[in-house]
């Protein structure tokens, strides 16, 4: 154990006086001609020894003086594992199912309200999963076109008084549109260019969101979007339909829920089918794919769409919800955040972003009183994720084995 | 003719700084192949740096007896701390990433650009920091047209840095280094030239002149604040590429052109739709001219 930490403390000893330095001047020079050092030491002391305790934790680990304790528990977890790969995968499935349907009667108003941000962006970040996990596209304007679907909804609702159920499709058609028209141009691109490209159409079409104030009203946003509205048929008097609008939590909870489930399933299949063992082969290497005869332009414009289609559907449901939207929702760091969810999760891997994106909302609700440290935890956890499990929390399974794989 | 002559006056002071911006991408481009996205935050992190220095003299009251040497001490100190981040922020998360695909190093970098950024925020609070508006407040007035002494100083000193770098690259062994380096790692290697070393350096260099960037913006505009980064980023990242990625020349030229961009299109078409522009120009000039105007060097000018 000492030998293992002999290898890590001059580089964290050497980390943290950086830290030191660097925390310093933001925290302790004053514009009153005053320079302090207690604030910076508090802090500094606190990162020191939170960050000591995992350098303690890691050394041990390492070292392999926690066998007794960690091979107990992978034991179990192996256990478990075989146990659970014993029963068939839809047992679990109707379990996950079943919680999901109970779920509302228990919650109270605000948990339900998080199971529904939840759910849209399980839609989202399995949408952003197929461009960025399958086709291996990094998409950073991705939340463009989850703001033109919940823009395509509140236009055509508030000015035409369009139905959910009308504009749901059209939701998803315009952000379908959208996908493509970005998606055109971008796909020559490699992947640095592409990010790049994608962050300014982002950020293009949130700036005409903000200024096209005859269309959007601008910053102000569009206000009183209607419900979702349902016809359920009434006996009484002979048979008609009546007309209700779904203005409580726990029918849209089921809306959502069916929309996520219907995101999962689509991407699940796609995933195993022949488009998606040829996005694969794109994300693995594109030249090679072209030569096996996939037609990568199609491939790479269709995983855009795809993903847009995804975005706008959920962005439909978003303002639904809402019944209030503004360019303020569709920044770049809402891109940013559902990257970070799929990253986290394991891009490519459908357990995983549903675990990723219940780890990135449910927890900061949780510890609400740390909500401002929320996006630097973020963007921490990309780093720290790339530097340690670049595959995510549940990686990916693959079709066959791969090359590398087999040398190693 | 005066309202064009303002303009571009405009256009050159705002073009400068995009340029000093921009070379910071190029160069890390040039080196490790890798997208700094962090490389605006390092620009806002001038910024704030230069505003803290420049408050904390004016509190001692050198501010009122040495305007010039505070300006100098700030610009210093704040291209300094700036280039020691950088140091680190590639140790911590580039470095062990350089052998993984480039779709790992890209999320890193975005997740430490999202880190720094926040970062700020959490020291130094989510308002404005007003820069001192006392400094070079005259101006020469031409009929319609001013210049502002600010403007001069902006002008001249982004000058000065782009000669000093040209100097450093193409006439010292260090920047002889970097341009092998960028060329082959392995041969630079052969002949001894730590490849470690030189790439934290081509990020130091970056970072210390984007924060000089930083805080020539802060006193333009008169405030910095913790997401300044990401939209100057954007454009910088623009006007690298627009000067074909990789290549030093290029990028001056070409923040100098998104500068002009940015302007005129303010000024002649829209003013709203002012951050637009300098997206259109990326999206083409990726799309018909992906090398960018002076092309992709392969030859000793790439760095």
């Amino acid at each position: 154990m000492i030998q293992e930490f002999k290898k890590v403390w001059k580089q964290y000893t050497i980390g943290m006086l950086w830290l030191l330095g660097l925390l310093w001047p933001m925290l302790g020079i004053h514009p009153d001609g005053t320079m302090t050092f207690q604030t910076t030491f508090t802090v500094w002391t606190y990162i020191l020894a939170g960050s000591f305790v995992c350098l303690i934790i890691y050394v041990i680990k390492v070292s392999g003086s926690l066998k007794f304790f960690a091979d107990p528990i992978s034991r179990a977890a192996g256990n478990l594992k075989t146990t659970s790969t014993a029963l068939p995968t839809w047992t679990w499935l109707a379990a996950g199912l079943i919680v999901a349907l109970i779920y509302p009667q228990f919650a109270g108003r605000y948990g339900t309200d998080v199971a529904i941000s939840v759910l849209l962006y399980i839609c989202l970040g399995l949408g952003l999963n197929v461009v960025v996990g399958l086709a291996g596209m990094l998409d950073l304007g991705y939340i463009a076109f989850y703001g033109v679907g919940a823009y395509t909804y509140a236009i055509l609702n508030t000015t035409y008084g369009l139905g959910f159920w009308i504009c749901l499709p059209m939701s998803a058609f315009f952000a379908c549109i959208a996908g493509c028209i970005v998606g055109y141009p971008t796909l020559r691109m490699r992947g640095d260019y592409l990010a790049i490209v994608t962050l300014g159409f982002g950020e293009i079409i949130r700036i005409i969101l903000n200024n096209w104030m005859e269309l959007t009203n601008g910053p102000n946003g569009i206000l009183g979007i209607k419900p979702i509205g349902i016809f359920l048929p009434i006996f009484e008097n002979g048979f008609t339909f009546e007309h209700f609008w779904m203005k409580k939590l726990q029918l849209f909870y089921y809306f959502a829920l069916g929309l996520a489930i219907v995101a999962a399933i689509c991407v699940y299949r796609l995933n195993f089918s022949r488009v998606g063992r040829a996005w694969e082969s794109i994300r693995e290497d594109e030249t090679t794919a072209e030569l096996m005869g996939v037609n990568t332009f199609i491939y790479k414009l269709l995983a855009y769409a795809m993903g847009a289609i995804f975005a706008g559907l959920a962005g439909a449901f978003f303002a639904a919800r809402m019944r209030f939207v503004s360019p303020e929702s569709f920044t770049f760091l809402e891109s940013a955040m559902v990257l970070c969810m799929v990253v986290l999760g394991g891009m490519g891997s459908i357990p995983g972003i549903i675990l990723g994106v219940a780890a990135l909302i449910a927890l900061p609700e949780v510890f609400r009183e740390f909500e401002s440290y929320r996006m630097l935890v973020f963007g921490a956890t990309m780093v720290i994720m790339m530097l340690f499990r670049p595959a995510g929390l549940i990686p990916a399974k693959r079709v066959g084995t791969r090359s590398e794989e087999r040398e190693g | 003719m005066e309202y064009f002559i303002q303009q571009l006056i405009n256009g050159i002071t705002l073009g400068g700084m995009y340029a000093l911006i921009a070379l910071g991408y190029t160069m890390v481009y040039g080196v490790i192949q890798l997208i700094n996205f962090a490389h605006g935050e390092f620009f806002a992190a001038g910024g704030y740096v230069g505003a803290i220095a420049l408050a904390y003299f004016a509190g001692v009251g050198y501010m009122d007896s040495h305007p010039v040497i505070c300006l100098t001490a700030a610009f210093m100190i704040s291209m300094a701390y700036c280039a020691y981040l950088a140091i680190g922020v590639e140790k911590i998360a580039y470095k062990p990433l350089r052998k993984e695909s480039r779709l790992a190093a890209l999320l890193s970098a975005l997740g430490m650009s999202i880190f720094l950024s926040n970062g700020m925020m959490l020291t130094q609070g989510v308002y404005d920091k007003v820069y001192p508006s006392e400094l070079f407040q005259g101006r020469f007035d031409f009929g319609m047209v001013t210049l502002s002494y600010l403007q001069i100083m902006i002008v001249s000193l982004t000058a000065c840095l782009l000669i000093g770098l040209n100097l450093l690259v193409f006439r010292t062994k260090i920047g002889m280094a970097m341009r092998a380096t960028a060329q082959d790692k392995t041969m630079s290697a052969l002949v001894a030239i730590g490849s470690n070393r030189i790439i934290s350096l081509t990020f130091a260099i970056g970072a210390g002149l984007a924060a000089a960037a930083g805080i020539m913006y802060g006193l333009y505009y008169g405030s910095v604040r913790y997401d300044i980064g990401f939209v100057p980023g954007i454009k910088a990242f623009a006007a690298a590429v627009l000067g074909g990625i990789g290549n030093i020349t290029g990028a001056m030229i070409g923040g100098l052109i998104i500068g002009m961009v940015e302007i005129f299109g303010a000024g002649y078409i829209s003013s709203e739709y002012k951050d637009v522009f300098a997206f259109i120009i990326l999206i083409a000039v990726l799309y018909f001219k992906p090398n960018g105007i002076m092309g992709e060097n392969i030859d000793d000018t790439r760095v």
